[in-house]
């Protein structure tokens, strides 16, 4: 506000400001703590943003607080997006309300219960299905979408549990490990065409998805987290590690071999 | 479960012998800031609005919502019993830039409120020391600040909000809604309910910066004329020397601030960078580094007056810039201890309460003293009213630390005085209830499942476990 304040770095590169403030932003799974973290730092830049969840209320809470936020423009719908029936008329009707779309960002997913899923085949069944099989059809329309367009950023939650499996969730890491090997296909597909394709693989982070996990007071804070997201979108990076230290341990763990890998608890 | 006073008054770790203390059982989940006492409790986060009572559905056992565990003493602890914690409902809800309120869900910490009003041009109506505290926290404690004497404690500018009890009933609450719960609730110590969201009505302000003035004095005496001549300045509090006797006995130095009226930036604090990194060991605080800091305070300044302006977080913040800075006092903690005595014995009873601190020779830095104004509080149990608050703190050594705390405690009594419930960890029921005489209505309108430690301390009430 000072009159006699140098110019910031804001307003000297106006241009970029220009582009996030008209930036449209398809959030699926929008009340997961990390979206919302995510979304909290795209609505204060004034982004344009599309919200899907399926708790109601939810994400009405998780809507008001973005508009307060300065988000230009909040649109909301209530799907389970495990109905991949439903996907197509979704997809098109949150980018009609948005007028188009820059980003989508797809942060569901499920945790699942690792010995529900050793012996209930549907369980297992259920994380694949909400964490892998809705994400690729999801993506595959959504692929297809900006690749007509030659533009566009496909910003997906994977997991460093998808880089290798562990006895403690190899279910879940088994989803996961299944969305980044097809995510990593789609960049090689789409890149060529002018789209981004950026896995997020985050660590354990704080949030309800983790609460009352042991050690989850020391699990990252999801609002840095949501910090290297947004920067690791706007970079076009390719891929994320979130916090980064997770790269190099995850090069050490898949290199460990499975003689001595199958004897660890991990 | 049940305890009796006699128990609550010497803790097993401070019996009046000389004999070392026990080691402190491991960390609990929860602590509160003054690390003492230590529960074990169940921690379940609250993260929707509509979490509560839903989280809690079929338990049995008593719940307490705590927000971030500044209290210092066990308003924020429930031993043994389940601690609904409520940093994740921190969401907005509206915000109007016409008439300065803001509507949030009652986890949003007063740092959150300030990233998001600052940059408008809004700053909080009342803070207190940390920024470090939940907006339903400060509800709860009903808080006050250095501008007390214009602006009275942080209840008078909540506008509305909604109680939720365990049985699923929902209320709001206002001056005009629910009056009754309105004023149980604000100081209520979180025990009439869960409070999912409320209004503040935020105040307007031009700059980050304030425009400070610092004035020495020695004695009660010049304290009391400064406060006078102050009357009307929007913040004003006192750093008090409590090591000192003699010629120097309650020097100290005047503070007032004003918001900056010259337009200038309004951008977002950066994040504190320093976390004191361990717990200092029991003998880094003695009375001569304490004294030695306290001498180094008061000469920081070399003019008796002096005028500066200051950015908010250093002036309203200072101990924010290092995270966990309570770990200073060691593993066992600290104890607080404020008062407030009403005007008409305030000066004796300031100065014969400083004069058994500076006796006991167990060191307290950065003492605050503060005159509160007559702006009456909306809440049933508001802690202050119209007189002279002081607030010290004290490590926590066996033997000493508690019979003192005890002795000062009965001297507020003798003066009319009050002790403040959000810092305190000692004062036992029989003073509890005479400091307090209107707790019985509280108890009345308690939600049957919510209680906390302090709560059973002072009462005598235990739930079942």
């Amino acid at each position: 506000m000072s009159t006699l304040a140098p110019p910031s770095p804001e307003t000297s590169s106006a241009t970029a400001a220009l582009t996030k403030l008209t930036r449209k932003i398809l959030v699926l799974g929008a009340t997961s703590g990390i979206a919302e973290a995510t979304c909290r730092i795209w609505a204060s830049q004034g982004a344009q943003l599309f919200l899907v969840a399926r708790n109601p209320e939810k994400l009405e809470a998780v809507a008001a607080d973005l508009r307060a936020r300065g988000a230009a423009y909040v649109g909301t719908a209530v799907a389970d997006l495990d109905d991949t029936d439903r996907h197509a008329d979704l997809l098109s009707h949150a980018i009609n309300s948005l007028t188009g779309m820059d980003v989508a960002y797809l942060a569901h997913g499920i945790l699942g219960d690792q010995p529900q899923a050793e012996q209930d085949f549907n369980h297992a069944a259920q994380i694949i299905h909400t964490n892998f099989v809705a994400p690729v059809s999801l993506l595959t329309w959504l692929a297809n979408f900006c690749v007509q367009r030659h533009a566009g950023t496909l910003a997906v939650i994977s997991s460093v549990a998808g880089d290798r499996g562990r006895k403690s969730n190899y279910v879940y890491g088994a989803s996961k490990a299944g969305l980044s090997a097809f995510l990593g296909g789609l960049r090689n597909r789409i890149d060529r065409e002018g789209v981004n394709v950026l896995t997020i693989k985050p660590g354990p982070v704080k949030t309800a998805m983790t609460a009352g996990m042991k050690g989850s007071e020391k699990f990252a804070d999801p609002n840095k987290v949501a910090a290297s997201i947004v920067k690791a979108i706007d970079s076009k990076a390719d891929n994320l590690y979130v916090p980064a230290i997770w790269q190099p341990i995850m090069f050490v763990i898949r290199n460990i071999p499975d003689r001595i890998f199958k004897k660890l608890n991990l | 479960m049940a305890l009796s006073t006699a128990e609550l008054e010497f803790p097993a770790e401070t019996t009046p012998s000389d004999s070392p203390a026990p080691t402190p059982p491991p960390a609990p989940q929860f602590e509160s800031w003054g690390r003492y006492p230590r529960h074990n409790a169940r921690v379940i986060p609250l993260n929707w609005r509509s979490d509560f009572p839903a989280a809690i559905a079929g338990m049995q056992d008593s719940v307490l919502p705590v927000g971030m565990g500044r209290s210092y003493g066990d308003v924020c602890l429930l031993k043994d019993g389940i601690l609904l914690q409520t940093t994740g409902t921190d969401r907005l809800i509206a915000f109007d830039p016409a008439t300065g309120i803001l509507t949030a869900e009652a986890g949003i910490s007063l740092a959150q409120v300030l990233d998001f009003a600052v940059p408008r041009g809004f700053f909080l109506p009342v803070t207190p020391g940390t920024k470090y505290v939940t907006l339903g926290g400060a509800i709860a404690n009903d808080i006050h600040g250095k501008n007390h004497h214009v602006a009275g404690t942080f209840g008078c500018h909540v506008t509305q909000f909604e109680l939720v009890r365990s049985d699923g009933s929902r209320r709001l609450c206002s001056l005009n809604e629910n009056p009754e719960w309105f004023a149980a609730t604000i100081g209520g110590m979180g025990l009439t309910g869960f409070i999912p969201w409320a209004s503040l009505r935020l105040i307007p302000i031009v700059s980050r910066a304030i425009d400070v003035e610092y004035t020495q004095f020695h004695g009660i005496d010049e304290f009391l004329a400064l406060t006078q001549r102050y009357a009307h300045a929007t913040y004003t509090v006192s750093w008090v020397d409590v090591t000192s006797t003699g010629r120097n006995f309650a020097r100290g130095v005047f503070m007032s601030g004003e918001h900056a009226t010259v337009p200038g930036e309004l951008k977002p604090s950066p994040e504190p960078r320093l976390t004191f990194p361990f717990d200092a060991p029991a003998f880094a605080l003695n009375r001569f580094s304490v004294a030695a800091f306290n001498t180094l305070f008061f000469h920081k300044q070399i003019h008796a007056h002096k005028s500066l302006v200051q950015d908010y977080e250093p002036y309203f913040y200072p101990l924010d810039a290092v995270l966990h800075w309570n770990r200073l006092y060691g593993k066992r903690g600290l104890l607080q201890f404020q008062y407030v005595i009403p005007w008409e014995h305030a000066r004796e009873g300031t100065i014969a309460i400083l004069r058994e601190v500076a006796k006991s020779g167990l060191a307290s830095f950065l003492a605050v003293l503060k005159a509160f104004g007559d702006i009456p509080s909306p809440g049933l149990m508001s802690f202050p009213k119209p007189g002279i608050t002081l607030a010290l703190d004290f490590p926590i050594k066996p033997g000493k630390s508690f019979p003192l705390f005890d002795r000062l405690a009965d001297m507020t009594l003798e003066f009319g005085g009050r002790l403040y419930p959000a810092k305190d960890a000692a004062m036992t029921a029989a003073q509890f209830q005479t400091f307090y005489p209107q707790w019985p209505r509280l108890a009345r309108m308690r939600d049957p499942l919510i209680t906390s430690s302090f709560w059973e301390r002072v009462t005598g009430d235990t739930h079942n476990v």
